[in-house]
């Protein structure tokens, strides 16, 4: 197994790696003259030749490539024209937000859609099974960002059950950071008060953003129970008197949970690219606003810094999501 | 005097619902299986041995199974008629069954232990034994039932996956869960066909051996007549959902009487006589969305006639032989 | 099915052992094709029972007639070229105005169905964009293997490792926000989605016998191409492609939502949601009706790509 995640590491690396090239052809195909961009728009073309040779601008690819992830490696991510910090720094700043916001998603997604997927697959064909399907149908359809409007309408303005955004009320002051997680850092400080209140906070952008994933975990979920439940040991179990509940919780579930995995990790990086919507609705200071606020003013470092960031939160995840999976089943254990 | 059968079908008739019609897969069966006996059913493929022994235990999904009529009585009780927590009772603990590709009935994921575990576990819930297991009185259980049925190293074996085990062993694997819950009856659905013939002859082997050990009474079911005539007191030769002959080993080997039974044994070759001709039955197995109707050889019988399409019961010709047919013997 | 299957097995293996004089020409068209005739009908019994896969394919006629005859039919023709009417500004849902009004006084109504024909071209173009790159590319690597294919599936491990929608937003944020770029972005990201699911049919084909056994009787590579591989692969990229629309249609509208795509006037749902939004919440009507348009559409295209799976994926059939 410690092999398995040495390869997977290395081959992170390397996915990386292409992602920063990426990231740095994106950035070489802007319109925007670099240097010029660089002197600001007062320089004249003296000026702006000098900026290139100061920032290498006329070595060849490769060489600008190679200066490009040297610079990334030292820390240096450029400057946000519009917060006028460090990029690194905003990103640190912002990033732990996000991570909240969804991870706190996804646990709902899986929570939820587990047990309802296997609800639905043994109460196939009944009004349960038909209701879940007619939701999980149209969650999927349903744009992220609209569903965050329309939830805050409904739910924040008109119920008035919860706040209608950012992550705490202005007045309360953040708890002393030690993980910098909000939610958790409220929990280990022991103010439970705070810790209520950005839960509050959290619940609407939350559901918004695990909306789609919810149902497709569903619908994945109840067709491979479905068909799990048609396989041979299935009928073996059966067989020998073990009772439904066993077999469907226990064996069956275990066999369908590989391609909900794969599921769960396509969704995850879906629901990361929906960050961006929900944090523009609901006014979360994560990364997707600040990627969003930098597009907006042409702002380009904090763009690539955010996707660099949010690329290999994504990559990481599936690291994981293939871990779970080789512990799920034997059979790829094997082959480690 | 003969015991009173463990089993017995009674005109048992089995409908599917398919998107085709209803196909009518079993025609009104009916036989009697002793108790230590070991009942052979032959027939091709398609001729509705197998759906024979799973509707004895329940296993039929249903729709598309429907039961058209007759019964299925095992110790004094029509199963067909029971309640489903019965039968689920019943099962692994006083019928058992066996299957014939041990790799897709084995749960890829998990130990075989804990398959064999759960399975035993299963069976003392339902207080058959008196006895209540915990988890580790159960493991070591385990270990014996691989001990008795020959697996090397049972330790090792419990703590293995079934893709990393050989098919004959999985098989064993199998058998050990079958005999978990001491069952009277234990129905093997081709449980030789997916494996190297060497490893065959083994597992008929260990069921022989098995049988006389426990006094088990059991069905074999196979399309091979050479399985038959190694563990078999008895054959029921099936054909298209209809049971042609019934008689012991000795009679059906030396005096096959239905055409198809002969038809049969002609079309094997017979070592002893290397340049006999093989002949083939002509003709094709019939539709049964729209089966003949009566005798359903009719179709490919050089003796058909009129008759034959009101369908004959089985009659004793000799003793120990039942044929099923109005060309063969007193009808 | 229990019968046909073995009556077929036995059928063959009875007939190489009888010796019988059956003249096969007494068969009748109908004898001949039925195999055929029955898959048909399975399709369309399939189809035909599967009620929401026809309700989706209702959504998706709709829309496309309305995309297509969408200029004519619409109440407020002259809203959609930047006509202001402010006396007539916001106004909730009426009989005259189905939709409700927006801040310049144009027709909800007549703007949300003349949305229908821009998403649906950005849709079309996106998906059709991302199959002529990606198809191509998955068949050239599932074929040619070696380093080739290692080439093409790293690069697109690498694509597919960065979530979508960011990726389009990095690509639109260097490009510059327009309608253009927007579908560019888009198609950029979706392309990889099909070299794998080409690539991997393309590897499992290659290894059928039917395809060994044209290769073996000196069918060139292009026959194998054009003959044996392309018709096999044409259902999952259909079932994908349908699948696709809907997801492009939301990513299309994601953009125009972050001021990134379609930009105003152009009648764009996304872009609507966007204005509509600093109207909320007395103005409720403005966000609601565009969405609940992107929502039906996605949703008729999800029903639809459901359906044809069914069909055309047997092991999907029961």
């Amino acid at each position: 197994m410690g092999r398995f995640i040495i390869k997977r590491l290395f081959l992170m690396a390397f996915m990386l790696i292409g992602l920063l090239a990426i990231t740095f052809v994106i950035s070489h195909i802007a319109p925007t003259d670099p240097a010029a961009l660089a002197a600001g728009p007062d320089a004249d073309t003296e000026m702006i030749e000098r900026y290139r040779l100061e920032y290498g601008l006329d070595q060849p690819v490769y060489v600008q490539f190679g200066n490009y992830l040297t610079r990334l490696m030292n820390g240096n991510w450029g400057t946000s024209i519009l917060t006028t910090r460090a990029v690194a720094d905003d990103l640190l700043l912002y990033f732990p937000n996000t991570f909240e916001l969804v991870v706190f998603s996804i646990g709902i997604a899986i929570l939820l859609g587990i047990p309802l997927g296997v609800t639905a697959a043994v109460l196939q064909n009944t009004w349960a099974d038909h209701t879940i399907r007619i939701l999980t149908v149209s969650g999927v359809a349903m744009p992220m960002f609209w569903l965050g409007l329309m939830t805050q309408l409904y739910f924040a303005l008109y119920l008035g059950w919860f706040p209608l955004g950012g992550r705490m009320n202005m007045m309360t002051d953040p708890p002393d950071p030690i993980t910098n997680l909000l939610i958790v850092d409220s929990i280990l400080r022991g103010e439970f008060g705070t810790t209520a209140e950005a839960l509050t906070h959290i619940v609407l952008p939350a559901v918004a953003l695990c909306f789609p994933a919810l149902a497709s975990i569903i619908r994945v979920n109840r067709a491979e129970m479905l068909e799990t439940l048609k396989q041979d040991y299935i009928i073996n179990a059966m067989a020998h008197g073990i009772s439904m509940v066993r077999i469907v919780s226990v064996y069956a579930l275990k066999n369908a949970m590989l391609p909900t995995m794969a599921m769960i990790g396509l969704r995850f990086g879906w629901m990361l690219g929906g960050t961006v919507l929900v944090e523009t609705v609901f006014d979360w200071p994560g990364i997707g606003l600040y990627a969003v606020q930098a597009t907006i003013s042409s702002d380009f470092e904090p763009i690539m810094g955010a996707t660099i960031v949010l690329g290999g939160f994504f990559m990481f995840t599936n690291l994981i999501i293939d871990l779970v999976y080789a512990w799920l089943d034997p059979r790829i254990r094997g082959q480690i | 005097m003969p015991d009173k059968p463990i089993l017995s079908f009674i005109d048992f008739k089995l409908n599917f619902d398919t998107f085709d019609g209803v196909y009518q897969a079993i025609d009104g069966i009916s036989f009697d299986l002793n108790p230590g006996e070991s009942l052979g059913i032959v027939g091709e493929t398609g001729c509705g041995k197998s759906v024979t022994a799973k509707s004895i235990m329940g296993l039929l999904p249903s729709p598309p199974a429907e039961v058209a009529g007759g019964g299925i009585w095992f110790d004094g009780r029509n199963l067909l008629k029971e309640k489903s927590s019965t039968l689920k009772s019943i099962r692994g603990n006083e019928i058992s069954m066996i299957f014939q590709d041990p790799m897709t009935y084995l749960n890829p994921v998990f130990t075989i232990g804990k398959q064999i575990v759960d399975v035993i576990l299963a069976h003392q819930k339902r207080g058959n034994h008196g006895r209540s297991l915990s988890s580790k009185q159960a493991f070591q259980y385990g270990m014996e039932l691989l001990d008795k049925v020959h697996l090397p190293n049972p330790r090792r074996q419990m703590k293995s996956y079934p893709h990393e085990l050989s098919g004959g062993m999985r098989q064993r694997v199998l058998i050990a869960m079958a005999l978990s819950g001491q069952p009277k009856l234990l129905i093997a659905d081709e449980p030789t066909t997916a494996l190297d013939v060497t490893i065959q002859a083994q597992i008929l082997e260990l069921i022989s051996e098995l049988r006389e050990q426990l006094n088990l009474s059991v069905i074999m079911i196979t399309h091979d007549l050479g399985v038959v005539a190694t563990v078999c007191d008895r054959v029921l030769v099936m054909y298209a959902g209809q049971i042609v002959e019934d008689a012991s080993i000795k009679q059906l080997f030396n005096n096959p009487s239905h055409p198809y039974t002969r038809g049969l044994l002609q079309a094997v070759p017979d070592p002893a006589k290397p340049n006999k001709k093989l002949k083939g039955i002509p003709g094709a197995l019939p539709n049964l969305l729209n089966p003949p109707i009566g005798c359903r050889f009719q179709t490919r019988c050089s003796s058909a006639s009129e008759k034959c399409t009101r369908m004959p019961a089985l009659h004793e010709i000799r003793t120990n032989q039942k044929v099923a047919c109005w060309n063969v013997g007193t009808a | 099915m229990v019968g046909s299957t073995n009556q077929r097995t036995n059928l063959a293996t009875v007939m190489l052992i009888q010796d019988s004089n059956e003249d096969h020409a007494s068969e009748s068209f109908a004898d001949r094709h039925a195999s055929t005739y029955r898959t048909l009908r399975l399709y369309a019994r399939t189809f035909r029972r599967n009620t929401s896969a026809m309700f989706g394919l209702a959504i998706v006629v709709v829309f496309l007639v309305v995309a297509a005859i969408g200029p004519w039919i619409v109440p407020f023709p002259e809203d959609a070229t930047g006509a202001v009417h402010l006396d007539i500004k916001l106004q909730p849902p009426d009989s005259t105005h189905w939709f409700g009004t927006d801040e310049v006084g144009n027709d909800i109504f007549t703007r949300v169905v003349l949305g229908t024909r821009t998403t649906l071209q950005i849709a079309c173009i996106v998906t059709g964009v991302a199959m002529l790159i990606g198809v191509p590319l998955g068949m050239i690597a599932g074929l040619v293997g070696g380093w080739v294919q290692e080439a093409i599936m790293r690069v697109t491990d690498v694509f597919l490792s960065v979530p979508g929608l960011v990726l389009a937003i990095a690509i639109v944020g260097a490009l510059g926000p327009g309608i253009v770029n927007a579908m560019l972005a888009l198609s950029l990201v979706w392309w990889p989605g099909y070299v794998r699911l080409v690539q991997a049919k393309t590897l499992a084909l290659k290894n059928e016998i039917y395809v060994q056994a044209a290769y073996s009787i000196g069918a060139s590579k292009l026959r194998i191409v054009f003959i044996h591989i392309l018709p096999n692969c044409t259902s999952p990229i259909i079932v994908k492609a349908s699948m696709d629309m809907g997801m492009a249609i939301l990513g299309a509208a994601s953009l125009g939502f972050l001021g990134l795509g379609a930009q105003p006037p152009f009648p764009e749902w996304g872009a609507m949601i966007s204005i509509a939004r600093t109207y909320l919440p007395d103005w409720w009507w403005y966000s609601f009706f565009p969405g609940l348009a992107i929502s039906l559409t996605v949703l008729g295209f999800n029903l639809l790509g459901d359906g044809l799976r069914d069909i055309l994926d047997p092991r999907h059939r029961d």
